[in-house]
């Protein structure tokens, strides 16, 4: 199979409605494809990797846990947009502290988030050959 | 690579078609459909914010659902171009992606 | 062309799956091909038998299942959608102890995979959404 530069667009906050749960689902399987995956975090989007979620009070799966295991899979392309944070008035210390091991480098733990200004995103955007926006 | 960017939400509901115009990459297209052929007309608050983007990227508006919506044609911005379903698949053969912003 | 198009939501709330309709139909008029269409989030309600429109309005889900036909397209509801929205097919509800099945002819539950696999198989990879 080809290898193509699969982007996943997650634009909506966590909980109020199910994209970002769903949507979380079809990165783990892609992944398992060995495709070259991405995900951008834009807008409303940021909100699903703050840091904290406690769910109890609100009866529903606090799936923010998922995020972490991105990284065992491979996934280590995590772009939030620079923009979309500081209208949130939320900076990385936010955000949930999502690393990968790179067998590379003696499994050095590194950060997959990559803060990046909206022009810098729109490039990376333009590289993509599959978008799946949820 | 170039990409054919589609818009289905109204700007004044959402803030899609703004989002789309910030992070779109100069020399692609975006297609206004659904109610997002609300930001293809003239004379809104969001009609600078389109022409403005008309510099660096090509835009398009779906005639069928401007139709559905009683929108004129008329009255689209200057430099927009009606498209119908057909025009819609011609455009996904002349950009290499399409993305979406819902 | 080939294309690969993934419907996210149901059928009348939302335009989506008209629009993805009139595409599929625009693009076997021009003489692509249309691989698969895969139907997630509330998406998969699109192939349900059960839904009863009135009858001067169009049948979505007729109108998809007759498309497939007669263009051999296939129509994929994603499983973990699918139970969770409750679609199922014969075989799935037996599995679940239900009482009866639901999918609509043409469709078949499947998982994510299909989704995956036809972004890479296809040219072209169009979302249908809210």
């Amino acid at each position: 199979m080809a290898t193509k530069n699969f982007m996943f667009v997650n634009r909506k906050a966590p909980y109020g409605t199910v994209y970002a749960l769903e949507s979380l689902e079809v990165v783990l399987i892609g992944a398992a494809f060995e495709q070259d995956v991405s995900l951008a975090f834009v807008g409303d989007g940021v909100y699903q990797i703050a840091k904290g979620q406690s769910t109890d009070g609100i009866g529903m799966k606090n799936f923010s846990p998922t995020y972490k295991a991105l990284g065992d899979y491979e996934v280590t392309k995590l772009y939030v947009e620079k923009e979309s944070l500081e209208a949130r008035g939320l900076t990385l210390d936010d955000l949930m502290d999502l690393t990968w091991e790179d067998e590379d480098d003696d499994y050095a733990e590194k950060p997959s988030i990559r803060l990046v200004s909206s022009a810098e995103l729109a490039a990376v955007f333009d590289e993509q050959d599959v978008v799946l926006s949820f | 690579m170039s990409t054919l960017h589609t818009v289905n939400k109204s700007p004044f509901e959402r803030d899609s078609l703004s989002s789309c115009i910030r992070l779109a990459a100069k020399g692609c297209a975006i297609l206004l459909i659904e109610d997002g052929v609300f930001g293809a007309m003239s004379g809104t608050d969001h009609s600078d914010m389109v022409q403005g983007a008309m510099k660096d990227a090509t835009v398009y508006v779906l005639g069928p659902d401007l139709a559905a919506r009683g929108m004129s044609e008329d009255r689209v911005i200057d430099g927009i171009q009606v498209v119908d379903y057909s025009g819609f698949v011609d455009l996904t053969t002349k950009f290499d992606t399409c993305q979406s912003w819902l | 062309m080939k294309y690969s198009i993934m419907v996210n939501e149901g059928p009348y709330t939302h335009q989506a799956s008209d629009t993805a309709l009139h595409f599929c139909k625009a693009a076997l008029d021009a003489g692509h091909e249309i691989f698969r269409v895969f139907f997630y989030h509330d998406g998969v309600n699109n192939g349900t038998r059960y839904t009863v429109p009135p009858q001067d309005d169009r049948n979505i889900q007729q109108e998809w299942s007759k498309l497939a036909k007669a263009h051999d397209i296939d129509l994929v509801i994603c499983i973990a959608a699918a139970q969770r929205r409750g679609i199922m097919d014969a075989d799935e509800a037996k599995r679940q102890g239900l009482d009866g099945d639901n999918i609509a002819p043409g469709f078949r539950i499947s998982g994510l995979g299909q989704l995956i696999e036809g972004g890479i198989i296809c040219d072209r990879q169009l979302v249908f959404g809210d």
